[in-house]
């Protein structure tokens, strides 16, 4: 692979890494102020604020790689839907209680292993932002992992909420391990990990918590939902952006 | 000799450093909490490294403008604030004056080496890794227990006290 695709294909595996920290971080934060229990909304939005500081680093890193003067404010809020690279799960809506954790789940568990596979990622800037961020993604995962068990082995309504929600959500759980011609260069140069270790690790896990917390898994050869990674997204991303963006395309350039 | 100058105005900074106060928590030093992680003097340029807490952090952009400010108002006048990364910073790095100034505040300090409380170790349950025991801040007791792993910042979980019933924040492992 010449040099140039390279570079052009890592700026979009960067930008995937950010989108998902920026978007799930946005989704989280609108929750602010609304979390059922007190504990709850700070919770939330401390998580959103480890995913805000992680987007910085990679869209940071993005931008100097790209060259071309962008800077991570400018990928963040100057972006247009089909620009952006984080996969489906992410976007779906906050929707109740039980899809918010259970979504929180899903990507906190691929996260996690995602991170540390990246620790001896043969980029070294990439490795570094990973070794930053396992630690505060440890803590996300203990936490949803937590609530996924309370509210899945909880009461009747709880139950049924949080089984909703996880059927609801698991095709969109599987995007991440579909490895397109990105990821692949990215796993060919020992950027990144190989897919079916992590999802391995992840269905595991997921096995795991979910027998404690007594949900049935669906099963892990069902239909996935795909096309975020790539730039397809539900609309659901455009009314994201539209209240992230407001106020930088409202009055560009400015600033705290 | 001019070696030796140099080494005195390291140390110097550092000292200097050591009155710069955490603008969240202000008991504490930049330098006690281990965010400074070097000084360097590089002909009439200092340069100090420091490393962020949490990536999200708000906090770092005010530490750094500190920093600067506090050396400034020593008389230096080119200081240069660098950032780095690796290896991230830990609560191991917080020095022991440090932990006492934070309890005494009534944060409890981080309790111990840090720990793998993912739940992900082979062979350990995840229900059987406990929160850690931590001491009441207020009144000693050990008898308390953790209500959230997310406290008013992301450095810290809130834990209540089963004796004397106050809450308190206790500082994370990390």
């Amino acid at each position: 692979m010449d040099a140039e695709k390279f570079a052009q294909f890592k700026f979009d595996y960067l930008l995937r890494q950010g989108d998902n920290a920026l978007i799930l971080s946005q989704q989280l934060s609108q929750l602010c102020g609304k979390g059922p229990a007190l504990e709850e909304d700070m919770a939330l939005t401390n998580v959103a604020l480890d995913l805000l500081g992680q987007t910085r680093m990679w869209l940071g890193y993005a931008a100097e790689l790209e060259g071309q003067g962008r800077d991570e404010d400018r990928l963040a809020y100057l972006r247009d839907t089909r620009d952006f690279r984080n996969v489906l799960l992410v976007e779906q809506p906050n929707g109740d209680y039980a899809q918010t954790m259970v979504r929180q789940f899903f990507f906190d568990t691929w996260h996690y292993f995602l991170m540390r596979g990246l620790l001896a990622s043969s980029d070294k800037r990439i490795g570094e932002i990973a070794e930053k961020s396992i630690k505060e993604v440890t803590y996300h995962l203990r936490r949803s992992g937590d609530l996924v068990v309370r509210l899945g082995d909880g009461t009747d309504v709880s139950h049924a909420k949080m089984q909703a929600a996880v059927d609801e959500l698991w095709t969109y759980a599987g995007e991440v391990f579909l490895y397109d011609e990105v990821d692949q260069a990215m796993q060919a140069q020992g950027v990144a990990p190989d897919p079916e270790l992590l999802r391995t690790a992840f269905l595991n896990h997921v096995a795991e918590v979910f027998e404690e917390a007594t949900l049935t898994m669906p099963s892990p050869d069902s239909y996935m939902q795909r096309g975020g990674k790539q730039g397809r997204h539900s609309e659901r991303l455009g009314y994201v952006l539209a209240e992230m963006q407001f106020l930088q395309r409202a009055y560009p350039g400015v600033e705290w | 000799m001019a070696m030796a100058a140099v080494e005195t105005s390291v140390d110097q900074v550092w000292a200097w450093l050591a009155d710069v106060p955490d603008p969240e928590i202000p008991v504490i030093s930049v330098v006690d909490l281990g965010i400074v992680r070097e000084v360097a003097i590089d002909g009439d340029e200092c340069v100090v490294t420091i490393t962020p807490t949490y990536s999200g952090c708000p906090a770092m952009q005010v530490i750094a403008e500190d920093v600067a400010q506090a050396l400034h108002a020593r008389g230096l006048e080119r200081v240069r604030i660098a950032t780095r990364l690796s290896p991230a910073w830990t609560t191991d790095w917080m020095s022991e004056a440090g932990k006492a100034a934070l309890s005494n505040y009534g944060i409890a300090p981080p309790v111990q080496q840090v720990i793998d409380i993912s739940g992900l170790q082979k062979g350990v349950k995840r229900h059987a890794i406990r929160p850690p025991e931590v001491a009441c801040p207020h009144c000693g007791s050990m008898h308390t227990r953790l209500t959230s792993q997310f406290g008013s910042t992301p450095c810290k979980a809130l834990y209540q006290c089963l004796d004397c019933r106050e809450p308190f924040d206790y500082f994370k492992c990390h």
